[in-house]
């Protein structure tokens, strides 16, 4: 992990102080960095940054909280899961195009009130999307991030006694929520810290959703370098390599941040631990409070996806009818050949990607379960290293390594690429359900004489299915999303949906974008539908291992 | 960085230029059918408009039958991926069989690859379709005043149009006056794609030419002429203008199309487009209301052609001429002015076409919404590519970024 991640660094580190010597530059000097500074918008585009990517974790953290909070055990709160979790399928970019649609002027929510509430035989000249202060961003961001924070915390939930810790504090007379938060929550945030650190990273250098619904007067700071990175004037690219490692520091800033903001939090929260407070009147407020921004989260998503559905078979849909004029299979037919075309690249991708690094995950949890050495904290830090550190800073870098190692285009570079962004998040997906595996179950496996591979094939791996086939559906999802990398790496000659997706942006052409959007969520709810079939047939007369 | 360093920049990847080995030789046109036949070309051209990305679809199934050509088209969100993708695999040395086969090129990335000898050629006047290539008549010899010296083909004639919903405003307007004028009495009814996206600097230099009537100064470098006082108006002009554009100027439509979405959802009126087909294709699929009709400024607008160009270390160059060279036939231009499929103007001189294509271009319905080819009126020429530069920095720094 950290040997692309540094080699693509390396190849920020030295433009940015302007030694490139393909292109005849071979001085180190300071010119890139003061263009950066020169640059007026950089002042905005960093603030931007830092506020959406601030903001959005600590709202998505806050929901995931309130939801977990007031509502884990209970009914409506298995419904919610349920409305949730395939959610974490929708790409980032279908989820910002279709909250966009949704939220707009023109967008669905006003054309259902208009004109008869509203008023407006014209949408209102209002900034929503793509408002200076990022806040449609920031919302984009949440709505994606809920679903991933909440399958996390969930995982960790397992590990935490909760329901116990609950009951006690009930019986103390505490209420649910000021109950879960004190005696539950420190628990948890312990497991899910370094996912809310990759939510934190990512937010805060998306380039697609940034592209879509992010501020354009300046962009974001991510998007401005891919801007400078496509100058055609080689210089500009010095001033991208200066604004990545900008990048770089602002993220780690941020974590830096928040680092500090979890130890201010933990000092007041034992001051209020020991006041014992009991809170109850507090639930009355805030369990409703923790149902509805779920709610919201879950309900918006999926309407902005049916909103996407529908204009992929519309025809003219003018403002402020609710529905199209007529209805065309017409999109669906002219795209046909370009969809499959690319569907089928980008499974290849994925499963080869997923393939490997579940494959090397699995291998990783083996030897340390063996070995009964769990990973190092190093360990895990330099796995998470290619979701902390922006895209944007290493991989121009690793783009121009790979190609002077004299590696063609094509697949294999885009796979390899591919697997330092699935590796983390099967890993993370994986690790806990593998480590929470009851040793007991070998135990007895080795008194009836088993060796160690008898064990793990016999027994570990058919009773780990699940969690296996959970982890590869996430890690098909994560490959599929990918955009940086497999424009970059793949020098443009890969396409797949997500690539098509955001290209054909561009033209906001929204019939098009809507047919990329509900193809790429079709294929990545599959492998997800699959993850949850195939151990429910195979161990159809195996109760125990429907977990 | 001065603009001077940024050229001995590009003056230094000149001298690494190697050059590359047994380039097939354009003047021998059967030699190059024979080396293209099983040829893969990747061409690199922008993926944002379903119109575009069909036609070349399309061109790609008439090669393969006919030449043996397979065409696979790498959609872009912008030409300037293209370009670095060429300049990353100069400087790793890779100086044959690159990713880039052809490039659908605009004139500033023409004129730093031309300069940085990143191109193969020259090559498109010995192709044998340049022979009805209307020379006298249209600006295909020249990209933004720079020379193409047959290193790019044309096939394409774009000019200036406006696009306005006739609902809403009903008649032509005469000149950037007028639309100042008009804009003010409908805020938030009018906006412009953010430069330094191609259409927003066209609509910046339209703007340009319309109120100082001096193209003679425009065709010069920016360096040579009084900038400042030549801009003045310019500036004086967006300076009223921006506060009733549409989200009073501080959102802007990232792109040309991205205009057809907002006329459709109808929150403006007018927009800027540089193919005077593009409404009545538009309209035909649906993504503009059948009111919409197109019309040029009293004085005349731009207009320039689109060009293909070939990487100088495309490893399909035969393929990639072949395919120029398809480009320019009168069947592949006929289709591509049909506004039922693309709405482009033609690069070819059409009275000079054999009888038949002569008929069948003009037995073309142009469409509700495009102008024939007199209404179109008088063709401007673009500056120099320095001045598109220089204003879309100005006017990050004055309405963009550096607000």
């Amino acid at each position: 992990m950290f040997l692309p991640v540094g080699a693509g660094l390396m190849g920020a580190v030295f433009p940015a102080f302007g030694y490139l010597p393909p292109a005849g530059l071979t001085e180190f000097s300071l010119a890139p960095v003061k263009a950066l500074f020169d640059w007026p918008g950089l002042g905005v585009a960093s603030r931007l940054s830092l506020t959406t990517g601030l903001l959005a974790t600590l709202i998505a953290l806050s929901i995931v909280t309130l939801v977990l909070a007031g509502w884990s055990g209970t009914k409506p709160f298995r419904a919610l899961e349920r409305l949730l979790s395939p959610l974490l399928a929708v790409p980032h970019a279908a989820a910002a195009f279709g909250l966009a649609f949704l939220i707009a002027p023109s967008g669905w929510l006003s054309r259902l009130l208009s004109p008869a509430a509203t008023g407006w035989d014209k949408p209102p000249d209002l900034v929503i999307l793509q408002d200076p202060y990022g806040l449609s961003m920031t919302a984009g961001l949440v709505a994606k991030e809920v679903p991933f924070l909440l399958l996390m915390a969930l995982a960790a939930i397992g590990q935490s006694d909760a329901r116990r810790r609950v009951r006690v504090a009930q019986a103390l007379g505490y209420g649910r929520v000021t109950g879960w938060l004190k005696s539950v929550f420190p628990a948890i945030y312990a497991q899910i810290r370094l996912p809310v650190y990759v939510v934190l990273a990512y937010s805060m250098s998306t380039v697609d959703v940034a592209l879509i619904l992010g501020p354009t007067l300046p962009p974001p700071l991510s998007v401005q370098v891919v801007r400078w990175m496509n100058d055609p004037d080689l210089t500009m690219r010095l001033v991208a390599s200066a604004g990545a490692l900008m990048q770089l520091g602002l993220v780690l800033a941020a974590l830096l941040v928040w680092r500090v903001g979890e130890l201010i939090v933990q000092r007041l929260g034992d001051v209020w631990v020991l006041s014992g407070r009991r809170g109850a009147r507090a639930d009355i407020f805030l369990r409703p409070l923790g149902l509805l921004a779920g709610l919201i989260t879950a309900i918006s998503l999926i309407i902005g996806l049916a909103g996407l559905a529908i204009w992929s078979v519309s025809g003219f849909w003018g403002f402020p009818a609710p529905l199209p004029d007529q209805f065309t299979l017409r999109g669906w037919s002219r795209n046909l050949d370009g969809l499959i075309d690319t569907t089928v690249t980008t499974f290849l991708i994925a499963f080869a990607a997923t393939g490997i690094a579940v494959l090397l995950v699995v291998g990783c949890l083996e030897a340390e379960f063996r070995r009964s050495r769990p990973i190092t904290r190093r360990g895990i830090w330099l796995i998470y290293l290619p979701l902390l550190i922006p895209q944007i800073a290493f991989l121009p870098g690793l783009q121009t390594l790979l190609l002077s190692l004299g590696g063609k285009d094509g697949l294999a570079p885009v796979v390899a690429t591919h697997v330092v962004f699935v590796l983390p998040y099967v890993f993370l997906s994986l690790g806990d359900p593998w480590r929470a595996w009851d040793r007991r179950h070998a135990v007895v496996a080795a008194g009836l004489g088993s060796g160690q591979t008898d064990i793990f094939w016999r027994v570990r791996l058919p009773m780990m299915l699940r969690p296996i086939l959970t982890a590869a559906a996430v890690g098909l999802a994560v490959s599929i999303g990918q955009y940086l990398p497999t424009l970059l790496v793949g020098g443009g000659r890969v396409s797949t949906l997500t690539t098509e997706a955001v290209a054909l942006a561009a033209g906001g052409d929204r019939r098009t974008i809507g047919i990329y959007a509900v193809a790429q969520t079709a294929v990545v709810m599959l492998p997800f539908a699959l993850a949850l079939a195939i151990p429910a047939l195979m161990w159809r007369n195996r109760r125990g291992l429907h977990g | 960085m001065t603009r001077k360093t940024k050229l001995a920049t590009f003056v230094a990847l000149v001298t690494w230029a190697l050059p590359a080995t047994a380039d097939p030789d354009p003047t021998n046109w059967a030699a190059i059918l024979e080396e293209a036949q099983g040829q893969t070309v990747y061409w690199h051209a922008w993926g944002g408009s379903t119109a575009t990305n069909d036609f070349i679809a399309w061109a790609g199934e008439q090669i393969k039958e006919t030449y043996d050509v397979t065409l696979e088209h790498v959609k872009l969100a912008d030409t300037a991926d293209a370009v670095t993708r060429v300049l990353s695999e100069k400087q790793a040395g890779r100086d044959d069989d690159g990713a880039v086969d052809m490039i659908w090129i605009n004139g500033p990335n023409f004129a730093a690859m031309k300069e940085a000898d990143l191109l193969f050629g020259p090559f498109a006047e010995s192709l044998p379709n340049w022979q009805f290539v209307d020379v006298e008549g249209k600006a295909v010899q020249t990209d933004f005043t720079v020379p193409t010296e047959g290193f790019e083909a044309p096939w394409a004639m774009a000019q200036v149009v406006f696009m306005h919903d006739t609902d809403d405003l009903p008649d032509a307007l005469p000149n950037v006056e007028a639309i100042l004028d008009w804009a003010t009495a409908n805020p938030g009814r009018f906006t412009y794609p953010q430069p330094p996206d191609f259409l927003g600097t066209t609509f910046l230099k339209q703007v340009l030419i319309d109120l100082t009537d001096n193209d003679a100064i425009l065709s010069q470098p920016v360096d040579t002429a009084n900038y400042e006082a030549v801009t003045d108006p310019l500036w004086d002009f967006l300076d009223q203008l921006t506060p009733h554009l549409w989200r009073s100027g501080t959102v802007y439509p990232t792109t040309g199309p991205a205009q057809l979405q907002l006329i459709a959802n109808d929150e403006v009126d007018l927009a800027i487009s540089f193919s005077p087909g593009e409404a009545t294709t538009a309209i035909a699929n649906g993504q503009l209301p059948p009111s919409v009709r197109t019309f040029v400024l009293e004085d005349g607008t731009l207009g320039n052609a689109s060009f293909v160009a070939i990487p100088y270390n495309s490893g399909a160059k035969a393929g990639a001429m072949v395919l120029a060279n398809f480009l320019m036939s009168p069947k592949a231009q006929l289709r591509a002015q049909d506004p039922e499929i693309l709405g482009y103007g033609t690069v070819l001189d059409v009275e000079a076409l054999p009888e038949t294509d002569r008929a069948a271009f003009a037995a073309l319905d142009l469409g509700i919404a495009t102008l024939t080819p007199e209404e179109l009126g008088q063709v401007r020429p673009e500056p120099h590519p320095s001045w598109m530069i220089r204003i879309a920095e100005d006017w990050s720094e004055r309405y963009g970024a550096g607000r």
